[in-house]
């Protein structure tokens, strides 16, 4: 999984029907130090994130296991919101 | 799989409900000269791994598999800690 920070929202009026009031969101992937890194992507919310919020962003097929997600066509879900990351090198 | 070695741990209060009560753990990928090689990233513990441990995880769905039957949004698990390991 990332970590990432949201950065912005999306909204699309023309979509695929299975994304129908999810919430699209733009993150930012950083690494565990917080240092934004990578390009930026849209990742469908699935526990109420806001701009600002550090998340954890599930990538590929696994994105469909998400809660709520099952058959849509998503490649990133947002599953957490970060509260800490504790780093020991 | 890919070798890594576990670099810290994530703390996440809000998440997916089937979430609750798994590991997530920050993993650096390393080459064979045991650098690290790559960005780190988050993945779940199915084993016990802790940090500064030396630990193969594997990417894609198979990461929630250790959970079954719960099925967690997971793309990258720990599936074992390695005591030792030699590149000849």
């Amino acid at each position: 999984m990332l970590l990432a920070k949201i950065v912005g929202t999306v909204v699309a009026t023309r979509k695929d029907p299975r994304l129908v009031s999810n919430k699209l969101l733009v993150a930012r992937p950083v690494d565990p130090r917080g240092k934004a890194e990578g390009n930026y992507l849209v990742a469908v919310d699935t526990v109420d994130a806001g701009v600002g919020e550090t998340v954890l962003i599930v990538s590929g097929s696994s994105a469909r296991m998400a809660s709520g997600m099952k058959d849509c066509p998503v490649d990133a879900a947002i599953i957490g919101i970060i509260d800490t990351v504790d780093l020991n090198e | 799989m890919q070798i890594a070695r576990v670099i810290g741990d994530v703390v996440a209060t809000r998440k997916d409900d089937s979430l609750t009560g798994i590991t997530l753990l920050v993993v650096q990928p390393l080459a064979a000269d045991r650098q690290p090689v790559g960005r780190p990233l988050v993945a779940v513990d199915a084993v016990g791994a802790g940090v500064g441990e030396h630990v193969f995880f594997v990417r894609g769905k198979e990461a929630s598999f250790p959970f079954y039957p719960v099925e967690p949004p997971v793309d990258a698990g720990i599936v074992g800690i390695i005591d030792h390991w030699d590149v000849g």
